[in-house]
């Protein structure tokens, strides 16, 4: 299948460059846009190798809702003009060479789990039956997760519910020297507050006190 | 080499995932782009996750994958949060100048 191998290099190698880019990029702006051409050269590949609901849903996840958040906290916090300085700053040349040497250890360990695994025999290469089975894969991922795992979606569910509580409740300000509108005050008014009643004398006008 | 199998997909997730920890390793930037970082972490265990799932013809792990990312969105709804909280009492996020904690 040379079309599959074709568009899975070209999806790739966008993925692992841009992946490079959102660690380096001087701009943290352009990290960010980096990071929604990661998540959609992903979902290509998720749509490329069978999986169209997951890669819709991280079409719409990732680059509708969270890289738009990461996007809204960066021009709000006014940090996109902070010059990257990780190769230039005296205190941080220090603990380069390590990182480096620890991911490439990482990296090399985690080549060396996927190539010395024994996989199963009939594991490769029928991917492409899955999509022509007549039942699509949103219609099978309904059927199993609406059965088997319906707490552990309305779990997550709950999840949501309560990291949305919590960004409100973090995030919330009260501001001092603000007029509010009361409700209370206003609809518990009564007559006697507002409105006096007073004699006027003919020809000698009133004096109203304010 | 033009037959694509899953060591190829697992090979991607690797990568992805190393370039995460990089950036998390050797940022001197703020801490917006650590959670970057972190997204691209749960980005390649995705991948992982998902290239096991169509190879095994199992749907196990694209249902994990949904889980995942719901975690993924929380996370990031409230890191970002926090993120705001501390610029607010601090005025920067900077991480080395976030050192409260002198550690």
């Amino acid at each position: 299948m040379p079309a599959h191998a074709f568009f899975f290099y070209i999806f790739s190698l966008i993925a692992i460059v841009s992946a490079i880019m959102v660690t380096a990029s001087k701009n943290t702006v352009h990290s960010v846009f980096f990071l929604i051409l990661d998540f959609i050269s992903i979902s290509c590949l998720f749509i490329l190798i069978g999986a169209e609901f997951l890669g819709m849903i991280m079409l719409i996840v990732y680059v509708g809702a969270v890289a738009v958040l990461f996007l809204f906290v960066v021009m709000m916090l006014n940090v996109a003009q902070q010059k990257n300085q990780w190769f230039g700053a005296a205190s941080g040349s220090r603990h380069i060479p390590i990182g480096m040497i620890v991911s490439l250890i990482i990296f090399f360990e985690l080549l060396i789990v996927i190539g010395g695994w024994k996989l199963k025999p009939d594991l490769t290469n029928d991917f492409i039956n899955l999509s022509t089975s007549g039942v699509t894969n949103t219609h099978s991922i309904g059927n199993v997760l609406y059965t088997d795992y319906i707490h552990l979606f309305q779990l997550s569910g709950m999840i949501l519910l309560v990291a949305m509580i919590g960004a409100i409740v973090l995030t919330f300000r009260q501001r001092s020297g603000l007029k509010r509108q009361s409700y209370i005050s206003q609809i518990s008014r009564e007559k006697n507050d507002g409105v006096e009643l007073v004699n006027v004398k003919n020809k000698a006008g009133v004096k109203i006190d304010v | 080499m033009f037959d694509i199998g899953i060591g190829h997909y697992l090979t991607l997730g690797a990568v992805i995932f190393t370039i995460g920890v990089v950036g998390i390793f050797l940022n001197r930037k703020n801490v917006i782009v650590i959670l970057m970082s972190i997204e691209l972490i749960l980005l390649a265990v995705n991948i992982n996750l998902v290239s096991f799932s169509i190879f095994l013809n199992d749907l196990s792990g694209q249902i994990f994958t949904l889980f995942i990312l719901t975690v993924a969105a929380a996370e990031a709804a409230i890191g970002l949060a926090i993120i705001v909280v501390y610029y607010r009492n601090s005025g920067t996020i900077r991480v080395e100048e976030i050192d409260n904690l002198k550690g």
